[in-house]
């Protein structure tokens, strides 16, 4: 069982919903993200999606392209987001790390020799927000190997027997786009996301998480009424930006709304 | 099997997943996925529709005025003592380049679809004017997506989208370029995927965006083609096209590919020189990988960031290029050279002091190589140039190399 199968089935045993953060790795600077990793995890983080910056993020809003450019601009590769990874597991050997980003960089290290170096690392899934699964038949097999979960991108777009198909190629879990947009743009429909994730439900037991739109502890426990998961990013990436300058401060300022809404979905 | 049966085999791609070898595919975000499934299947449907066809071919010679001539340069071919070169002149086209060809098709699939609203990325100004032009012939609310950069060195187009009724927003990400403007519509569509129709200005993107921009711009090779057969008896030696996204060199070089005595050059963007790093070639100097939804030949570093183009021409500053492009430099098809600025600053000089025609800074590039490629080759040889565009837009940036103000 991989650790994201382990920490679903446990948070299942306590009748409790995932919450799932992002930040951008090397945002603001590289030698900042495992302690704002640590930090989330202490205000109540099930498990973290950790950003791989790329000069095109085309998927994304505003606030994660700006993210994606300060931490570009402060040197940061997909090697040193490996190292990171691999520094955080050293004091946290149970929280997922899921790294979410677009396909190049991967495709330019080599597919083999990022599952082997990120097996090593320590990373638990791989999100490619521009790889469906009919082009990933030659990284597939490799992660796989590499015990390393493929998670898949299903959106109000996507059509049933679509979502069946990307179910079938889905470990980990699976991540709902609740709007049709890019990242922290519109706000959220709770009752068409729950629709569309009780269709997913019937066809997958791979847990679904849903991410775009949650940015308060109220729409937080609304989503993980209707899920496994909840995933934020935007919210917390404009806390980042606004203490670019004084990232000391970073660690508390994502504690604040991430336990906020940690609290909200316990209740 | 003989080289010529390989060479027709060529014609026969992409494959059904999109794929030109390895390259190509579609490589989005899933929320685009339906929509691009839906407009492969309204393309499949249409392009085997007579009706849909005899339109599109009613518009060409109505609305664009073609065929355009294959005019023979005497003048010039004899002033440089080789081959005899024709210029394909698609910048007598309405709105002055090949962009239209691919415009009036996507606009026309845009209106069976009933999407009341289209959206277009463009580097020069060209795609984002044939863009604006059709919408405004069809009634179609347009955004029309363009550099900050561009919309400075570009002001003109800016300006004639406007007229045309297109809302023109300037891009400030990244390198404010092409590439930036295309990532914004890609944000645009996938936002607005119900109502809007994205009418991608190159042979690159998602699947089936390369083949349909191919095919729609074919025209000009069937042209030449026929044209050269008819003007001189035979077909050329040579075709020379030049290559940002490689949607006019597609468009020439398609027909042809089966044409095993046909050498083709497509002419990428050398800009400050390829050693400079300060260019805009990906198949000269770049290497395998995967943006806005295909994998191509990119410009990128070490970590598989994509990195900043230079070109005195707008048009080709981009840091990819259509995925054919990519197999057809793989399986030697192809030539892939570059000129620099300095060569096509020359060429765009010499054509029109010597044939009084103005071309396109982008165009400047297949002239900069074809004046190269002619000197090498006897006169009883004849190469045709794709002449993409005309130069009016860029007088702005010629002048001001030359210090003037206009």
């Amino acid at each position: 069982m991989s650790r994201i199968e382990q920490k679903f089935a446990q948070l299942n045993e306590q009748g409790k919903k995932a919450l799932i953060p992002y930040i951008t790795g090397g945002d603001p600077k590289p030698e900042y993200t495992v302690g704002l990793m640590h930090a989330l995890v202490e205000a109540g983080a099930d498990m973290i999606e950790l950003g791989i910056p790329f000069s095109d993020p085309m998927a994304d809003g505003e606030v994660i392209q700006k993210a994606h450019e300060r931490s570009l601009a402060a040197g940061t590769t997909l090697e040193k987001i490996l190292e990171m990874v691999a520094e955080f597991r050293q004091t946290d050997a149970d929280t997922p790390v899921v790294l979410m980003g677009y396909l190049n960089p991967i495709e330019h290290m080599g597919y083999g020799n990022f599952a082997h170096k990120a097996k090593a690392a320590g990373v638990d899934g791989l999100l490619m927000v521009d790889l469906p699964p009919e082009e990933a038949d030659n990284v597939a097999p490799l992660l796989k190997d590499a015990g390393i979960d493929m998670i898949f991108l299903i959106a109000p777009t996507t059509t049933a027997a679509r979502a069946a198909k990307i179910a079938s190629h889905a470990s980990g879990y699976l991540y709902y786009v609740s709007i049709k947009g890019v990242t922290g743009s519109a706000t959220l429909d709770t009752d068409a996301v729950a629709e569309k994730v009780a269709e997913l439900k019937k066809i997958t037991s791979v847990p679904v998480a849903v991410g775009f739109g949650i940015r308060d502890g109220a729409s937080a426990a609304a989503i993980s009424r209707v899920s496994d998961g909840a995933i934020v990013g935007s919210v917390l990436v404009k806390k980042v930006a606004e203490l670019a300058e004084q990232p000391d401060q970073i660690a508390a300022a994502l504690q604040e709304p991430l336990s906020e809404m940690r609290t909200a979905m316990d209740a | 099997m003989t080289k010529a049966n390989t060479y027709a085999e060529l014609m026969q791609l992409p494959d059904d997943r999109g794929h030109f070898g390895p390259y190509g595919g579609r490589f989005v975000s899933e929320t685009l996925s339906y929509a691009l499934e839906e407009l492969e299947a309204t393309y499949k449907k249409l392009s085997a529709d007579p009706d849909f066809q005899a339109e599109f071919d009613k518009d060409l010679a109505h609305y664009v005025g073609r065929p355009s001539p294959l005019y023979h340069a005497e003048r010039w071919s004899r002033m440089l003592g080789g081959a005899q070169i024709y210029l394909k002149r698609e910048d007598l086209n309405h709105t002055g380049a090949h962009k239209v060809n691919n415009t009036i098709g996507q606009a026309l699939l845009a209106k069976y679809t009933g999407k009341p609203r289209v959206i277009a990325e463009t580097g020069a100004g060209q795609h984002g004017v044939a863009t604006a032009t059709v919408a405004a012939r069809l009634g179609l609310e347009c955004e029309i997506y363009m550099g900050a950069e561009d919309v400075q060195r570009q002001s003109l187009n800016v300006y004639r989208m406007k007229l045309l009724g297109a809302k023109v927003n300037a891009v400030e990400s990244g390198s404010r370029t092409l590439k930036d403007a295309m990532n914004e519509a890609m944000r645009d569509w996938v936002t607005n995927v119900d109502s809007t129709f994205y009418i991608i200005g190159t042979v690159a993107g998602p699947h089936p965006y390369p083949q349909l921009v191919r095919d729609f711009n074919s025209v000009i090779g069937r042209e030449a083609r026929e044209q050269s057969l008819a003007q001189t008896g035979r077909l050329p030696d040579a075709l020379v096209a030049c290559v940002g996204g490689g949607s006019n060199a597609m468009g020439l070089f398609y027909p042809f590919l089966g044409d095993e005595s046909v050498a083709m050059y497509g002419v990428e963007a050398a800009g400050d020189g390829l050693d400079t790093g300060r260019h805009a070639a990906p198949l000269c100097k770049g290497s395998p990988g995967v943006l806005h939804g295909n994998r191509t030949y990119l410009m990128q570093n070490h970590d598989g960031q994509i990195i900043e183009t230079h070109s005195v021409s707008a048009g080709l500053d981009y840091p990819g290029v259509g995925p054919e492009h990519a197999y057809l430099k793989d399986v030697g098809r192809v030539n892939y050279v570059a000129a620099t600025d300095v060569e096509v600053l020359s060429a765009f000089r010499e054509l029109t002091k010597v044939e009084g025609i103005m071309p396109a800074l982008e165009s400047s590039h297949a002239l900069a190589y074809g004046r190269k490629l002619a000197q090498t080759m006897s006169p009883d040889q004849q190469i045709i140039i794709n002449l993409s565009g005309r130069g009016d837009k860029d007088i702005h940036t010629v002048a001001g190399i030359d210090g003037i103000t206009v």
